[in-house]
C-alpha cells in the first residue's frame, strides 16, 4: 500500500465517527440516551417556589413522573411551555421541573407570568445534576417509572405529537395504569 | 413578494453552479472549447442571483416582514435598523447564505485574477469553485431555506439573539468567513493542478497570494471573535478552547502551515505533494467547522439549533468533496518526484519542521475538539475537555516553532549556512533575553518559570524577522513586499506570544461584594462603588452602576458596567466596562443583586490583553503585504524562479 492512500484512509474513519456522531446527535424525537433503560440519577435540591423545601428524587420512588430541564434564558422553553400546562390540566403524570442555571426570581416571575405547570421545581443553580443527567441543552424531557428507571428521554421543546406518540402509550402500557 | 423572489433566485444561482461545475470541469477534459467558454457568464450570472437572494433577504428584514419565518425568528420591530441588517447572517440559514455570497464574490474574483493564467487550468480551478458552491446552494434549499413563509404570520418577532446585538460581533460572521471560504480558492487550485497533471511548482506560485489573502481574513475574523468574547460575554476571557473556536483555528493552524509550504514548493519545488495534501486538508477543516457547528454532533449548551438531517447532509457533502479530493491526491501524488535536494541547516528544513509542529498543534486541537465526539461514539462515557488540556498540549509544539522561527529566518535556501549567521543569532538571543528579563521581572513579577522563556521567544521572533531586510537597506537593496510583508507577519507573531505570556501570568481576577460608598483595592487600583441606577433602550432595560476608579489618589476612570433584560427574550446580558490604563485592561462586570443595594462585581486587571488582537491585525496587514507583492501579477507563464539557491535570500 503506498502512504498516499493513507490520507484518504484516515478521512474514511473520521467519516465513521462522524456519522456515528449524528445517530448520537439530538434528533427531534427519541434520543438513544445512555440514561433510557437505567436508574435515574438521584437528586437534591432547593425547592425553586419555596427554596426552604427541598425536591428529593427519593421521594418521587414509586410513581411515574415528567423530568422537565428549562430556564428562563432558553427560548425554546418557552415554545414549549403551553404544552407543559396542558400536561398539568390532563392529570396524567406529575411533572417535575429543573430550573438550570438560572436566576431564582426570574424564574419565579416567568411561572407567575406564563403559569406554573410543575408540581415542584429543583433549582439547580451550578448545573451538577444536569450533567448527571447527561443534560445536552434545554430543552428536555425524561419519564421516569415507578422503579426509577428512566423509560424515555426527548431532546427540544414537547410537543402533542410527541406526547400522544410517545409518552401517553408508555403511560398507559399494562403494569403502567393505577400507578 | 421578495422573499419569493429571492427564493427563486437562489434556485436559479443553484442551477447556474450546476452548469459552472459542469462546463468547468467537462469542458477542459472533452476538450470542449465552447463549454469552456460558458463558464464565466455562469459564475457572473451566479454572483448576481445570489446578490439578489441577500438583498431580498435583508430587504425582508429591513422592512420587518414577519410573514418570513426566518425573519420572525431574528428580528423584532424595535431592533435597530443596523442590527436588523446584521441579523440577516444571525442565525443558521442566513451565515450559510452569507458564506454562499462570499464564496461568489471570491469566484468572481478569481475568474478576473485567473485571466492571467493558463486558460484550462482557470477553467478547472472556476469548475471546482462551482462544486462547492453548488453543494452549499443544494444545502441551503434542501434543508435550510431562509425564505420560508410563516402562515399565519407572526405579530412581532421574537428578536435578534441579545449578545450578537453588539457591532463587533455584526462584522465578525463576513470577516470569518471570507477567510475561510478562501482556502476553498486554494482547494480550487490544488484540485484543479491534480486534475491537470500540472504538478509542477507554477500551481503553488499561482495559489499563493490568493491564500495568503485568505489566511489575512481569518487571522482578522478569529481576532475579532475573540475581542467580542471578551468584552461581551462578562466573563473576561479572550479564548474559551470552545468547539465554534476550535472550528475556526483548526484551517487557521494548516492555513499557516500552507501558506509556508506553498513558499517551499513555489521557490524549491519541494514538498509538492504534501502542499498539495495540505490545500485540501485547510479547506476541509472549513468545512469540517461548518459540520461541527451545524450538525448538532458537538452541542453548545446555549443553542438549540442542532439537525441532525442537516448534519447528514453535510456530511454525504464532505465526503463527496474532500473524498474526492483525497482520492485524486491518492492517484496523482504518488507520480510527483522531488527534483532538488536541502541540507539540514537550509531554510527548507526549518519550514519542514514549522510544517510538521503547526499540524502538529491542529492536530492536537483536532483531537480535543473530536475526544466527546469519539468518546461517545465508544460508549466510554461523556468527557469534557477544556483548557487543562488545550493550553499545556498546545505549547508543546508552539514554544518548539517560535525557537526554530528565529533560527531558520536567517537560515539560506538549499545549503545550511548558518554559521556566518551565528554571531547575529546570538547576538538578537541576549538582546531578546535581557529585554524579555526587563519585562518579565521589572514591569511585572512573578509569573512561572516559563514567562521569561516565553517572553524571550516572542522579542527573538521580531529583534531576528528584521534582520534581513535591515541588512538590505543598508546594502541599497530594495525590501520586496513579500519580505516586508513576512517581517510584519512575524513581528505580529512576536508580539502576540509577549501578550499572551503577559497575560497568562500577570492577570489579577476578583469577585467582591460592594455596597454603595464602598470601595476595594486591586492591583495598585481603588474601586469605588456608587450605586446602581436603571437604565433604559430601545429592546432592553437593566440597571448600571457606576464604579469611579482612582490610582494613589489621581482619578484614572468612571466606569459603568450594566446588566441588561432583553425585553422579548428575556435574556439577561452583562455589559463589561473596559478601560485602558498603564498598558493593562481594567474590565468590570456587574454580578448579582445581593440585596440592600450591595452588588457584586468581576474586577479584572490583564496586562497587555489588547496587544494579542493588534497583534493579529498586524500578522493579517503583513499578510496582505506579502500577498500585493509584484511577483504574483507579473507571472504568465514564466519559468520557475531560475536556479532560486544562487539568487540573494527571498521572501519564504
Amino acid at each position: 500500500m503506498n502512504r498516499f492512500i493513507l490520507p484518504i484512509v484516515a478521512f474514511a474513519l473520521l467519516v465513521v465517527v462522524l456519522a456515528i456522531g449524528i445517530r448520537h446527535a439530538p434528533e427531534k424525537g427519541t434520543v438513544p440516551s445512555v440514561l433510557v433503560g437505567r436508574a435515574a440519577p438521584a437528586f437534591a435540591l432547593p425547592n425553586l417556589t419555596d427554596p426552604a423545601q427541598t425536591v428529593r428524587s427519593s421521594d418521587l420512588k414509586g410513581r411515574w413522573y415528567l423530568f422537565n430541564v428549562w430556564g428562563t434564558w432558553c427560548f425554546e422553553c418557552r415554545a414549549e411551555h403551553e404544552t407543559l400546562l396542558e400536561v398539568r390540566r390532563a392529570g396524567v403524570v406529575p411533572l417535575i421541573g429543573l430550573d438550570w442555571k438560572d436566576d431564582d426570581a426570574e424564574a419565579r416571575s416567568w411561572l407567575q407570568q406564563l403559569g406554573n405547570p410543575y408540581d415542584a421545581v429543583a433549582a439547580d443553580h451550578i448545573g451538577r445534576t444536569a450533567i448527571d443527567w447527561g443534560v445536552y441543552g434545554a430543552p428536555e424531557t425524561f419519564l421516569v417509572n415507578p422503579q426509577g428507571v428512566v423509560v424515555y428521554k426527548l431532546v427540544g421543546p414537547l410537543t402533542h405529537e410527541v406526547w400522544a406518540r410517545e409518552i401517553l402509550p408508555r403511560l398507559s402500557r399494562p403494569g403502567a395504569a393505577g400507578t | 413578494m421578495l422573499p419569493e423572489l429571492g427564493h427563486f433566485a437562489l434556485i436559479l444561482a443553484l442551477l447556474l453552479a450546476g452548469l459552472q461545475a459542469f462546463f468547468g470541469i467537462g469542458g477542459p477534459m472533452f476538450g470542449r472549447e465552447r463549454w469552456s467558454a460558458a463558464v464565466t457568464p455562469a459564475v457572473a450570472g451566479q454572483f448576481v442571483m445570489v446578490a439578489t437572494a441577500v438583498g431580498c433577504l435583508i430587504a425582508s428584514f429591513v422592512g420587518n416582514d414577519f410573514s418570513v419565518r426566518y425573519v420572525a425568528e431574528n428580528s423584532n420591530s424595535a431592533l435597530p435598523l443596523f442590527y436588523r441588517v446584521t441579523a440577516m447572517w444571525g442565525a443558521h440559514e442566513g451565515s450559510l447564505l452569507l458564506w454562499i455570497l462570499l464564496l461568489a464574490t471570491w469566484t468572481v474574483a478569481v475568474s478576473i485574477g485567473a485571466a492571467r493564467l493558463p486558460r484550462r487550468f482557470a477553467v478547472r480551478v472556476l469548475g471546482v469553485l462551482g462544486i462547492v458552491s453548488f453543494g452549499f446552494l443544494l444545502f441551503t434549499l434542501a434543508t435550510s431555506n431562509p425564505f420560508l413563509r410563516l402562515d399565519p404570520a407572526a405579530g412581532d418577532g421574537a428578536d435578534l439573539n441579545p449578545i450578537l446585538q453588539d457591532p463587533g460581533l455584526a462584522v465578525h460572521p463576513p470577516i470569518l468567513y471570507t477567510g475561510y471560504v478562501g482556502f476553498a480558492v486554494a482547494f480550487a487550485f490544488a484540485c484543479a493542478a491534480m486534475l491537470e497533471g500540472r504538478l509542477d511548482q507554477e500551481w503553488a506560485r499561482w495559489t499563493r497570494p490568493w491564500t495568503t489573502t485568505a489566511w489575512g481574513f481569518l487571522t482578522c475574523g478569529i481576532a475579532l471573535g475573540s475581542f467580542w468574547a471578551y468584552y461581551e460575554l462578562g466573563w473576561g476571557g479572550y479564548w474559551f478552547w470552545d468547539p465554534v473556536e476550535n472550528a475556526s483555528f483548526m484551517p487557521w493552524l494548516a492555513g499557516t502551515a500552507l501558506v509556508h509550504s506553498l513558499a517551499v514548493t513555489d521557490k524549491r519545488g519541494l514538498f509538492k505533494s504534501w502542499t498539495l495534501l495540505l490545500a485540501i486538508i485547510a479547506f476541509s477543516l472549513s468545512m469540517l467547522g461548518t459540520f461541527l457547528v451545524r450538525s448538532g454532533v458537538l452541542v453548545s449548551v446555549h443553542s438549540f439549533a442542532a439537525d441532525p438531517t442537516r448534519g447528514v447532509f453535510i456530511l454525504a457533502f464532505l465526503v463527496v468533496m474532500i473524498g474526492g479530493a483525497l482520492t485524486l491526491y491518492a492517484w496523482r501524488a504518488p507520480r510527483l518526484k522531488s527534483t532538488a535536494g536541502f541540507e539540514l541547516g537550509a531554510r527548507e528544513s526549518f519550514l519542514l519542521f514549522n510544517n510538521v509542529l503547526l499540524v502538529i498543534a491542529c492536530a492536537t486541537v483536532f483531537a480535543g475538539t473530536l475526544a466527546p465526539l469519539v468518546s461517545d461514539a465508544l460508549k466510554l462515557g461523556t468527557l469534557s475537555v477544556g483548557a487543562p488540556y488545550f493550553n499545556p498540549t498546545f505549547m508543546v509544539s508552539m514554544l518548539p516553532l517560535c525557537a526554530l522561527l528565529s533560527v531558520g529566518i536567517h537560515a539560506g535556501w538549499k545549503r545550511g549556512r548558518l554559521k556566518d549567521k551565528e554571531r547575529t543569532l546570538l547576538l538578537t538571543l541576549v538582546a531578546a533575553a535581557v529585554l524579555a528579563g526587563g519585562l518579565a521581572f521589572g514591569i511585572y513579577s512573578g509569573g512561572s518559570v516559563l514567562t521569561p522563556v516565553a517572553a524571550t521567544l516572542g522579542v527573538w521572533i521580531i529583534l531576528s524577522s528584521y534582520v534581513d531586510p535591515v541588512d538590505r537597506w543598508r546594502r541599497g537593496l530594495s525590501v520586496p513586499r513579500s519580505v516586508l510583508g513576512m517581517t510584519v507577519a512575524h513581528t505580529g507573531l512576536g508580539l502576540a506570544v509577549i501578550a499572551l505570556t503577559t497575560v497568562q501570568s500577570f492577570t489579577i481576577e476578583r469577585d467582591v461584594a460592594l455596597a454603595p460608598g464602598a470601595s476595594t483595592a486591586v492591583g495598585g487600583y481603588e474601586f469605588r462603588f456608587e450605586g446602581v441606577a436603571p437604565v433604559e433602550g430601545p429592546n432592553y432595560d437593566g440597571v448600571g452602576a457606576t464604579i469611579v476608579v482612582t490610582r494613589a489618589g489621581a482619578p484614572v476612570a468612571v466606569m459603568t458596567p450594566q446588566k441588561r433584560r432583553y425585553s422579548v427574550q428575556h435574556q439577561v446580558t452583562s455589559e463589561t466596562a473596559i478601560r485602558l490604563s498603564r498598558g493593562s485592561n481594567l474590565l468590570l462586570a456587574l454580578g448579582d443583586d445581593l440585596g440592600a443595594g450591595r452588588w457584586s462585581v468581576r474586577i479584572q486587571i490583564r496586562p497587555l490583553v489588547s496587544l494579542i488582537w493588534l497583534a493579529a491585525l498586524i500578522m493579517a496587514i503583513g499578510g496582505a503585504l506579502a500577498a500585493s507583492d509584484r511577483r504574483y501579477r507579473s507571472l504568465r507563464l514564466e519559468q520557475p524562479a531560475a536556479v532560486p539557491g544562487a539568487a540573494p535570500e527571498q521572501a519564504g
